[in-house]
């Protein structure tokens, strides 16, 4: 008996089948539909999210002396190193502003988005052996990821804020800060969703292609410098400025500096290119992800 | 409403073989090529039925291929089969840890599975901490878990310790923390895997009243997949017997546990087994590996008599310097229930590279009549202190106890199952 048999696509289901028209409560098949990415799914779990979350805050900081002190200790010592390096050695153009707010509200607002996107981009790798044994919808861990680093971004902020104060209390006369800081919160939900999208993307392919982390691991520093944190947009003219117009974290990083700084570049459309970008890269991201969480397992 | 809580339809899984990594890529162009023109996937001419002890001409080989059956509401199903029949698959597409490559399957009511207890503990957090991360892992929500909070507690025996980080826990109180939060699962369908493997006899027995419970008390559908044909006689109420990929029977639990005892368990007399290349049915980390085992004085057929020694020489090679090590080996009867262990004392010890040539004598066996294979550890450890496996080797030697003198000339010719494995000799008996 000649035991090769050649694969044939799945079989439509037929649906007017009378034994379909039974009400299963969950049916377990090959492939989703494109755009089905069990949200629903999510929600039911939300407490998990909220437990994940708790999770990493509790354990990152156990056992440390500092705690949550380090939250400030690692973005101070890279201002005081930027400030150093760009600021006193290359003389990099701060737009007038105080070097330490200048380049606090960069690395506040870059780290939450690198943070982010390097944590989920691991997501698939990191937890390979819990997904092996048990499910839950995987959008809970980067959706866990996306809020603790929240928590990490708040208390940063915080930072900011506080050196900000202080030169404004000084009188500073080159700080000046405009209506625009009400739209913080919804830099910080593009932020987060960009991270978001773009982690997924990496994550699942990188369940195949691991070269992707490699990539991913160095590309992210990368972007840091197409992207205004140690400098100022306005500094930048030629084709170079058309690159990093092109970077969605541009518009935030400048309109984050522009609204607490009141120096810089602010415009509705660069921000509106960015919540399109963003809208796609997440839309992408979860079609990909919810298609490779349901075989993963096999290929990590 | 019909009755049935699972029907599975032409399931099928393909796995590919050997390395996934190199020529992916190129793999996946040519699938999307294919694709794009309409062409069958170029990869999936494959084939051959699960069977892992003859060498397939394809990459891809079907776990399990076309399989057909119905559970239906409180159904205690028991899964069985060799390693490899492909139940772990079956169970990881159940559990919608991996999804099928054809095929549907139609579900009523929640599922929760146990492929593992403990699942995302996290060594840092509390006990307390633990129950509730695990519980939602396993889909419970906050509120579900602190209404059984006192019971998980009180079930697993560590209120002591649960606001203690688990990563100070015993490797028993660990386990028994993690059976507790699966044990409260209060799902409409369980699957269970063999999870009950771990954790004293006594936790054991609790876990199995627990889920029996859970099955006729509650009328919960419960799939469990296990190797030991005892629990599965003892749980189930009906069976399920795979063998490379398919169904070999659907029948009662007796009926199919005895099929496949009859049928399945492999009995040989070669009286010398080479081990390096056993394949090993847990991941241990074989710092210290089997070589190979032979019996001493070997006996035709292997046919020893309730009085005989049982001699078996034993190589283990190391990979380590390690000061003080301890072998074992179990004896268990062919339907893979285990009669009994021997645990030595740590007093092996070997340098890197090292090989050891040991001999065991099971001295008065005291079994009855029967086949019974050998299975052999190294590790560290004892029962005190808990033990770790280096290696562990599964149904390498064969025997069985067939004549009542030395001299085989009685053979035992009654022994039903009703008078257990063991037949005593060792009785005083002196008239008052």
């Amino acid at each position: 008996m000649d035991s090769t048999t050649t694969l044939k696509k799945p079989e439509q289901v037929r649906t007017h089948d009378s034994e379909a028209e039974e009400t299963w409560t969950e049916v377990i098949q090959p492939r989703t539909r494109l755009l089905e990415l069990g949200l629903a799914d999510v929600w039911r779990y939300r407490d998990l999210v909220m437990l994940f979350v708790r999770r990493d805050f509790v354990s990152t900081y156990k056992q440390t002396v500092l705690g949550p002190i380090w939250f400030f200790i690692q973005p101070l010592l890279t201002t005081l190193t930027y400030v150093i390096v760009f600021g006193n050695i290359a003389k990099l153009s701060t737009d007038g502003l105080p070097q330490m707010a200048f380049y606090l509200a960069g690395i506040t607002v870059w780290n939450y988005f690198a943070h982010t996107l390097t944590s989920t981009s691991t997501v698939f790798r990191d937890n390979a052996t819990m997904f092996g044994k048990v499910y839950f919808p995987r959008l809970t861990m980067p959706l866990s990821i996306v809020i603790s680093n929240l928590v990490r971004f708040a208390i940063q902020l915080g930072l900011f804020v506080a050196v900000w104060l202080y030169y404004l209390l000084q009188g500073n006369n080159t700080i000046h800060p405009n209506w625009l800081i009400a739209l913080t919160p919804l830099l910080v939900i593009i932020m987060g969703l960009l991270s978001l999208g773009l982690g997924m993307i990496f994550s699942a392919l990188t369940t195949k292609y691991r070269d992707l982390a490699m990539l991913l691991a160095f590309g992210v520093q990368l972007l840091m410098y197409a992207t205004p944190v140690i400098y100022p947009l306005s500094s930048i003219t030629g084709w170079s400025r058309g690159l990093i117009l092109a970077n969605p974290m541009t518009s935030i990083v400048e309109t984050f500096r522009y609204a607490f700084l009141g120096s810089g570049t602010f415009s509705w459309a660069a921000l509106g290119y960015s919540t399109g970008v963003t809208f796609v890269v997440l839309l992408l991201g979860t079609i990909i992800f919810n298609r490779v969480q349901k075989s993963f397992t096999d290929t990590v | 409403m019909s009755d049935i809580a699972i029907k599975v339809e032409n399931l099928s899984k393909l796995y590919r073989l050997g390395e996934v990594g190199t020529g992916t890529l190129s793999q996946d162009l040519n699938r999307w090529w294919a694709g794009i023109r309409g062409k069958e996937d170029p990869f999936a001419k494959v084939g051959e039925t699960n069977d892992r002890t003859s060498k397939g001409a394809s990459d891809f080989v079907w776990s399990i291929k076309d399989l057909n059956f119905e559970v239906k509401k409180g159904e205690v199903l028991g899964i069985i089969g060799r390693n490899g029949a492909g139940k772990s698959t079956l169970l990881k597409i159940l559990s919608k840890i991996t999804a099928p490559t054809t095929g549907r399957i139609s579900v009523n009511g929640r599922i929760a599975s146990l492929l593992e207890v403990g699942t995302g503990f996290h060594p840092e957090l509390t006990g307390r901490e633990n129950i509730f991360l695990n519980g939602a892992i396993l889909g419970m929500t906050k509120t579900e878990i602190r209404s059984k909070f006192d019971e998980i507690v009180d079930f697993s025996g560590v209120e002591r310790y649960i606001d203690t980080p688990v990563k100070r826990y015993s490797s028993g109180m660990y386990v028994r923390l993690a059976f507790a939060v699966s044990a409260f699962l209060e799902p409409e369908i369980l699957i269970v895997d063999e999870v009950l493997a771990v954790g004293d006899a006594e936790f054991q027995k609790k876990c199995l009243g627990r889920m029996q419970d859970v099955s006729r008390n509650d009328g919960r559908t419960i799939l469990f997949v296990s190797h030991s044909m005892a629990a599965v006689k003892n749980i189930c109420t009906t069976g399920l017997l795979m063998r490379n990929g398919q169904i070999e029977l659907r029948d009662t639990a007796d009926n199919a546990v005895d099929y496949y005892i009859s049928n399945f368990i492999n009995f040989n007399s070669d009286v010398k087994i080479d081990l390096t290349s056993v394949k090993r049915i847990y991941d241990h980390p074989r710092y210290i590996e089997y070589q190979s085992a032979e019996f001493v004085s070997p006996v035709e057929n292997n046919f020893y008599s309730t009085k005989d020694d049982i001699a078996i020489l034993i190589k283990i090679k190391s990979n380590i310097d390690c000061e003080a090590f301890r072998v074992s080996f179990s004896v268990n009867r062919n339907d893979e229930s285990i009669v009994g262990v021997f645990f030595s004392e740590e007093i092996f010890s070997a340098k890197k590279g090292e090989t050891k040539e040991i001999i065991l004598t099971l001295k008065n066996h005291q079994l009855a009549k029967g086949q019974y294979y050998l299975c052999f550890a190294v590790g560290i450890g004892n029962e005190i202190s808990g033990i770790t496996e280096y290696d562990f080797v599964s149904q390498a030697l064969f025997f069985e106890i067939a004549y009542k003198d030395v001299d085989k000339t009685q053979m035992i010719t009654l022994w039903p199952s009703d008078w257990g494995n063991t037949n005593f000799q060792d009785v005083i008996i002196s008239l008052v």
